[in-house]
Order: structure tokens, then C-alpha cells, then sequence
């Protein structure tokens, strides 16, 4: 059988993989693509938690999946909303260059 | 080395691989393709874990939704579908950098800790994951109050991204 081990380095690899992309993409829209690895990354761990935990019937872990779906789901409509908008304004969906708060 | 260990290995290199391409691809049609990649090897992930409904639910909402809708909004924010400049910011070898001492720092903790170097407790006879989960998501006494409360979440965020994007013009 795979070692619990396993599923939380994967996790731990594809959460880093997703947090580059957000602090490094230049692309409001790449910046999201990374948000989604990160959530996955979340949901692998607790569906391994849950499948390693000592008490199967307790479904704990696949009811916290299933809100980081729904929340996964909100968060992009939500962002790709205002992506679509800042683009239709500003003519640009480069994180850099919408600016309009900064000093 | 068990049949499961090599399709894990296998599984977990397509994601991998998959999710470096997500943030390394110039074109960001082809991140979005990538990331369909690497949603689908989760998937399968969900499956070996035994997680059957979660995997069906990662394939119908994050590949047939979230997916499509970031493939849609890649097509409405280009004029052509070139991506043209660089794509990384110029600070992205400090992003590379936290990235990187942040999966060594979670691998240090991880695999030397024997916490978690256990295996799984076999399935017990007539296990139903499903009917769990369903009776453990609108039972009072269970997760029917996040369960609501997410609807709301989901309905609030519908509107909301309906009335951010419209165009009034």
C-alpha cells in the first residue's frame, strides 16, 4: 500500500508549484490558474487524511473537500468576473500594470 | 513495490509535470490546457485514495466548470490569442525561491516525521463511502449547517460575478 507519506509530499510539491505561479505570473488570470493548484493541492491532503484516519465512518475530510470545491467555484467566477471588468476598463489583465490604488 | 505504488509514482509524476507546465507555459491557453492535466491526474489520486465520489465531483466541477470558464475568460481578455512580452515578473526567482524553501521546509517535516508513515486500514465488508458522505451532509447533527451555508456562499458569488461583468453599455 502507498505510505501516507506519499499523498503529503504531493501535495506538499504541487502547493509550492501553485504558490510560484501566484507570486510570479505576470497574468491576472495565470495568478488564478495558481490559486487552483493550491486548492487542490489542500484537497488531495484532506482526502488522504481522511482515508488514513483511524475511523472511516467519520466522512469529516470528504465534507471539507466538498466545500473547497464550492468554494474553489465562487473564488474563480468571483475573480474571473473582475479580471473581465478591470480588462473591459483598463484595456490590460497584467497584474503590474493595474495600479490605480498604488501610490 | 506494489501495483498501486507504481501507478501512484506514475500519477503523481503527470501531476507534477502537469503543474510545472500550468506556470511555466508562455500561452496561457496552453496553462489552462495543463491545468486540465493535472485536475485529471488529481482525480485519479481521489480514486486510489478510495475517495470515488470526490473523484467524479473533480472531473464534472473543476475539469467541466472551472476549467471552462477560465478557457473563456482567456478568449474575452486577449484581442489575438498571442501572449506577447514576458510572462513571469521580473521578481520571479524570488517566487521561485519562496516556492522552493517552502516544499523543502514541508518535505523536512513531512518525510522525516514518522506520523505519517502509516499504511491504510483495509475497507471494512458492504463500505459505502457515498451514503456516508450524503447522510454526513444533511444530517442536523453532522455538516447540514456548512452545507447550506455554502449554498448561500455559491448563490452570493453567482450574482456577484454576474453583476461584476456586466456590461452596461
Amino acid at each position: 500500500m502507498v505510505p501516507l507519506t506519499w499523498y503529503v509530499v504531493l501535495s506538499a510539491a504541487l502547493f509550492s508549484i501553485g504558490l510560484f505561479g501566484v507570486l510570479s505570473r505576470r497574468n491576472a488570470i495565470a495568478i488564478l490558474l495558481g490559486v487552483e493548484l493550491m486548492l487542490n493541492a489542500v484537497n488531495v491532503n484532506l482526502a488522504a487524511f481522511w482515508r488514513y484516519g483511524s475511523d472511516l465512518t467519520k466522512m469529516t475530510g470528504q465534507v471539507f473537500a466538498i466545500i473547497v470545491f464550492a468554494v474553489a467555484a465562487a473564488e474563480v467566477a468571483v475573480g474571473l468576473a473582475l479580471v473581465i471588468s478591470v480588462y473591459r476598463r483598463h484595456n490590460t489583465v497584467i497584474a503590474d500594470e493595474i495600479d490605480l490604488l498604488k501610490w | 513495490m506494489s501495483l498501486q505504488q507504481i501507478i501512484f509514482l506514475v500519477v503523481a509524476a503527470a501531476t507534477v509535470g502537469s503543474a510545472i507546465m500550468v506556470v511555466a507555459s508562455r500561452h496561457l491557453i496552453h496553462a489552462a490546457l495543463w491545468l486540465v492535466a493535472t485536475l485529471f491526474s488529481v482525480a485519479v489520486i481521489y480514486t486510489l485514495l478510495n475517495a470515488g465520489f470526490l473523484a467524479v465531483v473533480q472531473v464534472v466541477i473543476y475539469i467541466g466548470a472551472i476549467a471552462i470558464l477560465f478557457i473563456f475568460a482567456v478568449m474575452l481578455t486577449r484581442r489575438d490569442m498571442r501572449d506577447t512580452g514576458p510572462q513571469h515578473n521580473r521578481n520571479w526567482w524570488l517566487g521561485a525561491l519562496i516556492g522552493l524553501v517552502t516544499f523543502a521546509g514541508l518535505f523536512s517535516v513531512l518525510f522525516f516525521s514518522s506520523a505519517f508513515n502509516k499504511t491504510p486500514a483495509p475497507l471494512p465488508a458492504g463500505y459505502d463511502a457515498v451514503s456516508l458522505l450524503g447522510d454526513a451532509l444533511v444530517s442536523p447533527n453532522a455538516y447540514v449547517l456548512p452545507f447550506e451555508v455554502a449554498s448561500v456562499l455559491l448563490l452570493a458569488a453567482l450574482v456577484g460575478a454576474v453583476y461584476v461583468a456586466f456590461n452596461r453599455k
